[in-house]
């Protein structure tokens, strides 16, 4: 069964003059949110947006600086403790003083 | 050394203490000599150094760790020696997967390559998964140009291909490993066992080994993990019951006491299971999307069933407190589960915990002033 989450929040943009077509984005992408064009100048497009968990990779690997996103770890605990720590969200993995409350490192 | 890790052919005495010539120097970072891991079958010989060789099947150890590791026990010691790796009877022309040095990641790389000569190069990734590491950006570009240089691989092999896990794609930008040293990044399957196919149809992935699952037993494995942090919480509670009880009853022995605190603990018990197991194997079931949601709803059944089936009659602010404190903590410990699901984005935890932790907060909150306003008006009006 396939699993959703919240409609609407994704960072995830394209800009579509920038893109060559290369389809690496497509290719790193683990949940198949991007796709290519099958004509129209064959270039990148966002075909699932809500599935989006804004892992970054699409962006990292863009040569074209193409894709962006706001990307980072998707965890409560790592919000949690960012707030506190007054830092980004991290989970504090492979920290000698972690904490970790969570599985996420599994 | 006892394990006929010496036998390579390397002309070397054994792994760790190969300080000979450049061709014989070992390409990993320093093993602990006297504990060469039980993994490695011996050592293959390289024009500028000599790599261990490494089994492709488990053993006993291997499993009872991965165990262990589910368990948080060891879990961030759990590592591999970064370093070059060889599988099978790896040459020049073999081809060069790239790993992270968490141990788990690793046996599940060596275990998919049975039948296939490769080489291994395992990353500094502080003993994280390949994903996490990623998107930590220890996996990453730096990291790998670095081992490159530093192992010489391109003396080690003649191609300049290197086999990524697509999962290590958050932390390093292909187009900048090409750049800086070399060679070209073709990202691989996202699950191991997919490897020997996509390296026999020469680096083509179908979409399904593209795409991250997170099946019944991928969600089941990650749950004793959010068993172990509750278990401090838990046992925190557990005393504070057996205190009331002692309060109340000085005079009862240990195990009544004990007993009628266990009996105490029992409907949070319930709660933490319906957040920590109930919610992650019911995930995609739960017909709402937000994990606090999810796990609210099935703390509330939980609830109901205790104060109206399971324990029925109760007082009303005591029914009224396990009505409004359960669910929350079912809510909670199933929010953070998302830190193990495989599609949560950050701004999606965000916008959920903004409403998710306020509401929570609010419910305990009142539970908590139903049971003691209770407690109080009963007091006063005997």
């Amino acid at each position: 069964m396939l699993h959703r989450y919240l409609r609407n929040v994704v960072t995830l943009n394209l800009d579509r003059a920038r893109c060559t077509g290369c389809g690496t984005c497509v290719e790193v992408c683990p949940h198949g949110v991007l796709g290519l064009e099958a004509s129209n100048g064959r270039k990148a497009e966002i075909r699932d947006r809500d599935a989006c968990m804004e892992c970054g990779a699409c962006a990292k690997n863009c040569p074209s600086q193409a894709v962006s996103v706001r990307s980072g770890v998707g965890c409560a605990w790592a919000i949690v403790r960012g707030r506190l720590k007054g830092q980004e969200p991290s989970c504090g993995c492979g920290e000698p003083s972690s904490g970790n409350g969570s599985a996420c490192c599994g | 050394m006892d394990k006929g890790v010496a036998a390579g052919g390397a002309g070397c005495s054994g792994l760790g203490s190969c300080s000979c010539g450049s061709d014989t120097a070992l390409l990993v970072d320093a093993f602990d000599a006297s504990r060469v891991p039980g993994w490695v079958s011996g050592t293959v010989r390289t024009p500028v150094g000599v790599a261990p060789l490494v089994k492709t099947t488990l053993s006993r150890s291997d499993v009872i760790g991965s165990w262990k590791a589910r368990w948080g026990i060891g879990r961030m010691s759990y590592r591999v020696t970064p370093g070059l790796y060889g599988v099978g009877a790896p040459d020049e022309d073999s081809p060069v997967l790239v790993s992270a040095n968490y141990k788990m990641s690793f046996d599940r790389l060596r275990r998919a390559l049975a039948g296939i000569d490769a080489w291994i190069l395992v990353l500094d990734t502080k003993g994280i998964n390949v994903w996490c590491a990623a998107g930590k950006g220890t996996f990453g570009t730096r990291e790998i140009v670095e081992r490159l240089a530093r192992f010489r691989i391109s003396d080690v092999v003649r191609h300049r291909m290197l086999i990524l896990p697509q999962l290590g794609a958050p932390g390093v930008e292909a187009h900048e490993v090409k750049k800086q040293a070399g060679f070209r990044v073709v990202y691989g399957p996202v699950r191991a066992d997919d490897l020997p196919v996509f390296i026999a149809a020469h680096g083509k992935a179908t979409p399904a080994m593209r795409t991250v699952r997170f099946d019944l037993i991928d969600r089941l494995v990650l749950t004793p993990m959010e068993l172990v942090a509750a278990i401090k919480p838990a046992l925190i509670l557990l005393a504070c019951l057996f205190l009331v009880k002692l309060i109340g009853s000085p005079r009862d022995p240990f195990l009544t006491l004990l007993i009628g605190a266990l009996r105490g603990f029992l409907p949070f018990l319930g709660a933490v299971v319906m957040g920590s197991i109930a919610a992650p194997a019911l995930l995609p079931y739960v017909p709402v999307r937000a994990f606090a949601w999810k796990g609210w709803l099935l703390g509330l059944f939980w609830a109901v069933f205790f104060v109206f089936f399971a324990s029925f009659p109760m007082r009303w602010e005591v029914g009224l407190f396990y009505l409004l404190v359960l669910p929350p903590i079912s809510g909670y410990l199933a929010m953070n589960f998302t830190g193990a699901s495989t599609y949560t984005s950050l701004s999606g935890v965000v916008r959920e915990m903004k409403t998710a932790l306020p509401a929570l907060i609010v419910s305990a909150g009142l539970g908590m002033v139903s049971l003691i306003g209770g407690l109080i008006t009963r007091a006063f009006l005997g």
